[in-house]
């Protein structure tokens, strides 16, 4: 094909499309990101560190990325195991289950903020529960690890759901034949093919759970230093026209959300490779 | 298949699942992880939908309707019936462009462009938020000149559109491309060779072809617009009666102990948002073929 940037084809319109495609994502994505990066060039890596030293500003980022690390773990545990009942198993209710696990991509983070504020609220259906044992969910760091698995959940099941379904039965029966017990075909047999899933399902849910803003805030109490998120605090730093801490802030979580999509890509290419499916 | 033949050599479909005997588990394990699942699922979805609904009839229909009499209710309803009037349109012209030029042409840094289209999913909608700020805003690099043009971006209808646009970037291309990337161009190139111009190829036998991928992105771009919170939160000021959203006027109720207004107005997205699980469902269980993956999202 030597040096042409485009493979020859009869059909038109392939300058309009990809001109107009271009035009587009640079006018609402390329550059307004390009407007932050500018902006935290300005400030420098060393700027950029004197602000993550901040201790407020530490305090949040470690809340953020600390919970978004276990809210997406507890997630990917959960919904594998969800993910292979729906998949595996016929009970009644199964479709409607099916159904319900993109209420959280379906619900407005707002209404799932207030909602789950409520329902773990000390004088709420769950939270008046956990009361007498002296356990507070909402307005502790505990309530924004609630509402981040709320979130992550269904990356977590999504991911790994198809996968499942894709089992060979005839592998299973083979390890049967083989004389393995139950337990150890689904540990040899059945989960190493879906770890890639699960981890893109992790890396998902870890990138939005750390950026999420709308389901935590209601729930967190919003405490400096206890209980603040970092998206919260680049409000509140622009709120005080602070634009360099908030550039900063948020320079941060957008590095963190290219690694993230860089893992999610390799992960891809070496399950296509080795496993065959992307 | 192979579960089918198992079922029918063991005589009809075995009650346990699709597939039984060695290659499933004991049935007390079964209950039991099913029991567990449905436990968790019923804390973190059940649960927090139904005390949506509880909460906003908690003073009963009387106070739940005077709730949507206020001006104010009604305004945030109408700007985001705008805002997702202006987006869905312009994210479904980019999707059909973008899944045109990647599905049907072969060039190189294809690859790239498909992963930037995804950029979006994982940004945090604050961070985009802030970079509308960033560029357009009154300490912004355009916002000088914007001043002196006399042009509102930010705390206006202008910067709600673009970061809820941002934020949705990606829904509609990415149920078409995958999908139009398995169509091939076979359906097109016959189209051609039969003498028909351009745009009548793409209305009368590309469109049609993914309508129903089409459908999908759409109702879950608008789902994702009219729902947007951090993005908007960030751009809009939240001027009542000007600048708010329902997800915003949601929020500032709350903080001012409205609870049954705050909840009630909640109770509309959550109605958008059962309704949009029910047509997205029946999508995918009537015309699950002419769907690309739904999964991984």
């Amino acid at each position: 094909m030597g040096f042409r940037l485009k493979r020859p084809s009869a059909l038109p319109g392939f300058g309009l499309s990809l001109g107009y495609t271009l035009f587009y994502l640079s006018a609402i994505v390329l550059i307004p990101l390009g407007a932050l990066v500018f902006r935290a060039a300005g400030l420098g890596l060393g700027g950029i560190l004197a602000i993550a030293r901040d201790p407020r500003v530490t305090a949040a980022l470690t809340t953020s990325f600390g919970l978004a690390f276990a809210a997406a773990l507890v997630a990917s545990l959960f919904g594998l195991l969800t993910a292979w009942v729906l998949t595996r198993y016929r009970f009644p209710g199964r479709r409607l289950l099916d159904a319900a696990v993109d209420l959280p991509f379906a619900l407005p983070t707002a209404v799932a903020g207030i909602a789950l504020a409520a329902l773990y609220a000390p004088n709420g259906w769950i939270g008046s529960l956990a009361e007498p044992f002296g356990i507070r969910i909402a307005f502790t760091p505990l309530g924004i690890f609630i509402a981040l698995v709320f979130v992550a959940l269904p990356f977590a099941v999504r991911t790994v759901q198809p996968l499942i379904g894709e089992i060979e039965a005839e592998l299973e029966e083979a390890a049967a034949t083989l004389g393995a017990g139950r337990a150890r075909t689904v540990l040899t047999v059945v989960l190493p093919p879906l770890l890639p899933g699960m981890l893109t399902g992790f890396v998902l849910a870890f990138a939005r759970a750390v950026g999420e803003y709308g389901s935590v805030i209601f729930i967190a109490g919003n405490l400096p230093f206890v209980s603040e998120i970092a998206p919260l605090l680049v409000i509140i730093k622009l709120e005080e026209y602070d634009y360099a801490g908030a550039t900063a802030i948020a320079t941060i979580m957008l590095l963190i959300s290219f690694l993230a999509l860089l893992v999610i890509n390799l992960l891809e290419a070496y399950a296509r490779r080795h496993l065959g499916h992307a | 298949m192979p579960a089918g033949i198992l079922a029918t050599l063991k005589g009809g479909p075995d009650p346990a699942g699709p597939i039984g005997g060695v290659t499933s588990e004991p049935a007390l394990v079964r209950r039991l992880l099913i029991g567990i699942a449905l436990v968790f699922l019923a804390f973190f979805l059940v649960l927090p939908l139904a005390t949506v609904f509880v909460e906003a009839f908690r003073g009963g229909l009387r106070t739940y309707r005077a709730a949507f009499q206020d001006p104010d209710a009604l305004s945030a309803i109408w700007l985001t019936l705008t805002v997702a009037a202006i987006v869905v349109p312009l994210n479904m012209v980019f999707g059909l462009a973008a899944a045109w030029a990647v599905a049907k042409f072969d060039f190189r840094g294809k690859s790239l462009l498909v992963t930037l289209i995804d950029l979006p999913f994982s940004v945090s909608p604050v961070v985009a938020g802030l970079a509308f700020v960033l560029l357009f805003g009154a300490q912004g690099l355009a916002g000088p000149w914007l001043a002196d043009a006399g042009i509102r971006i930010i705390f206006s209808l202008p910067g709600i559109v673009l970061a809820t646009v941002f934020v949705t970037f990606p829904f509609i291309a990415r149920e078409l491309i995958p999908l139009m990337q398995d169509q091939g161009t076979s359906d097109e190139e016959a189209a051609l060779t039969l003498g028909a111009p351009g745009w009548r190829i793409f209305l009368r036998v590309t469109v049609p072809n993914v309508k129903w991928a089409l459908l999908y992105g759409v109702l879950l771009c608008n789902a994702r617009a009219m729902g947007e919170f951090g993005a908007v939160a960030v751009v809009s000021g939240h001027i009542r009666g000007l600048t708010n959203t329902m997800p915003l006027h949601v929020e500032i109720l709350y903080n001012e102990y409205n609870l049954v207004g705050a909840f009630a107005m909640a109770s509309l997205l959550a109605g958008l948002a059962l309704v949009t699980l029910a047509v997205k469902s029946f999508l995918e269980w009537r015309y699950a073929g002419s769907i690309a993956s739904a999964s991984a999202r």
